[in-house]
């Protein structure tokens, strides 16, 4: 059972420390497939993320100028996690991620490599291999990658700063569907795990932080949603919610009714 | 008197006819890019921001510019 020292410090919580740096959300979000800019920013604030994820792509010279996302996102507001999406061997996600730390904020990468367009789900040996190239050239490399325990131990061998199953497939909303894999993942690993993709609305949010894990990526969620800022504000809550309830420890279920009110003292 | 001439570069995936007398720095202003926005890949190789300003443009180079979009 994790130990918190909470009177001291003023807080319930512990910061969320990846690769030497501190956050006090939980709670990564990306910054695709939202209605307009203004929506996403609003979202992005109002889900209290620090860290944001970004994607590497060609400037469509056919275009606005302000087609690039920092026309939109301060780097002095948010940090930015580039991510090797849409990469289909490690070769690809090596370049992307080169790309995007010659962009000149940081060294920090999301490695995503996937090897099933049907499913997205991730060529975990592709992932490897990129992770090892990109570790050994001073990348901090955050890696996507399936519920599996022995990929996430090779991943942090390979010296990832973090390891992120994902709760479901990318986009899919449906959740997490193997708790257990998840919570055995946390329970072996060192660096910190970040469930990335598969979050659909709150209780999933609180549901995969109850697991156990020390954050949250999600992107759709938030993008898909009706209203993305409100959502935003009930998947910052629910990250809480559900980090609060694994600190304190949660009561046994069982299933059989115990009173709550004393059973003495009744009248006669 | 020299002409201005062009020369035939592959640009983020296009074929596209540039001025002869192009730096990397040149084409980025050329076409609207904040230097600081974008990332330059010439034939392969990353290029430093620093040396945008002496990297000639020449004929039959691959340039992608890339830059940062939404993504999760």
């Amino acid at each position: 059972m994790t130990q918190i020292v909470v009177q001291k410090a003023g807080t319930l919580d512990m910061p969320l420390t990846i690769g030497g740096r501190s956050f006090t959300s939980r709670l990564i979000v990306g910054t695709g497939k939202y209605a307009t800019n203004e929506v996403m920013v609003d979202a992005i604030r109002a889900s209290g993320a620090e860290m944001v994820t970004v994607a590497v792509r060609r400037v469509d010279l056919d275009r606005t100028k302000e087609e690039g996302i920092l026309h939109h996102l301060s780097p002095d507001e948010f940090f930015l996690l580039a991510n090797t999406a849409g990469c289909y061997n490690a070769g690809d996600a090596i370049r992307y991620a080169r790309l995007a730390r010659a962009a000149g904020f940081n060294e920090w990468i999301k490695l995503e490599v996937i090897g099933d367009q049907a499913t997205l789900l991730p060529d975990v040996h592709a992932t490897l291999e990129a992770a090892k190239t990109l570790t050994d050239e001073g990348f901090k490399v955050m890696a996507y990658t399936n519920d599996d325990l022995i990929t996430a131990l090779r991943l942090e061998d390979a010296g990832c700063v973090a390891v992120m199953p994902l709760a479901s497939p990318i986009g899919s909303g449906l959740g997490v569907v193997n708790p257990y894999f998840i919570r055995e993942i946390k329970r072996r690993l060192e660096v910190p795990v970040i469930v990335d993709a598969g979050v659909g609305t709150a209780s999933d949010a609180c549901i995969t932080m109850e697991q156990g894990v020390d954050g949250v990526l999600m992107n759709t969620a938030l993008a898909a949603a009706d209203d993305p800022v409100r959502m935003a504000h009930a998947m910052r809550h629910a990250i809480v919610a559900g980090r609060m309830a694994y600190l304190a420890g949660r009561m046994p279920s069982r299933e059989i009714a115990v009173p709550s009110s004393p059973v003495q003292g009744m009248l006669d | 008197m020299s002409e201005a001439t062009t020369i035939r570069v592959r640009l983020n995936g296009k074929e596209r006819d540039v001025d002869s007398d192009h730096t990397v720095r040149s084409l980025l202003e050329s076409l609207d890019l904040q230097p600081s926005l974008v990332v330059v890949e010439l034939n392969r190789e990353i290029l430093a921001r620093e040396s945008y300003g002496e990297t000639l443009i020449r004929d039959g180079d691959t340039i992608e510019l890339v830059h940062f979009v939404g993504g999760g």
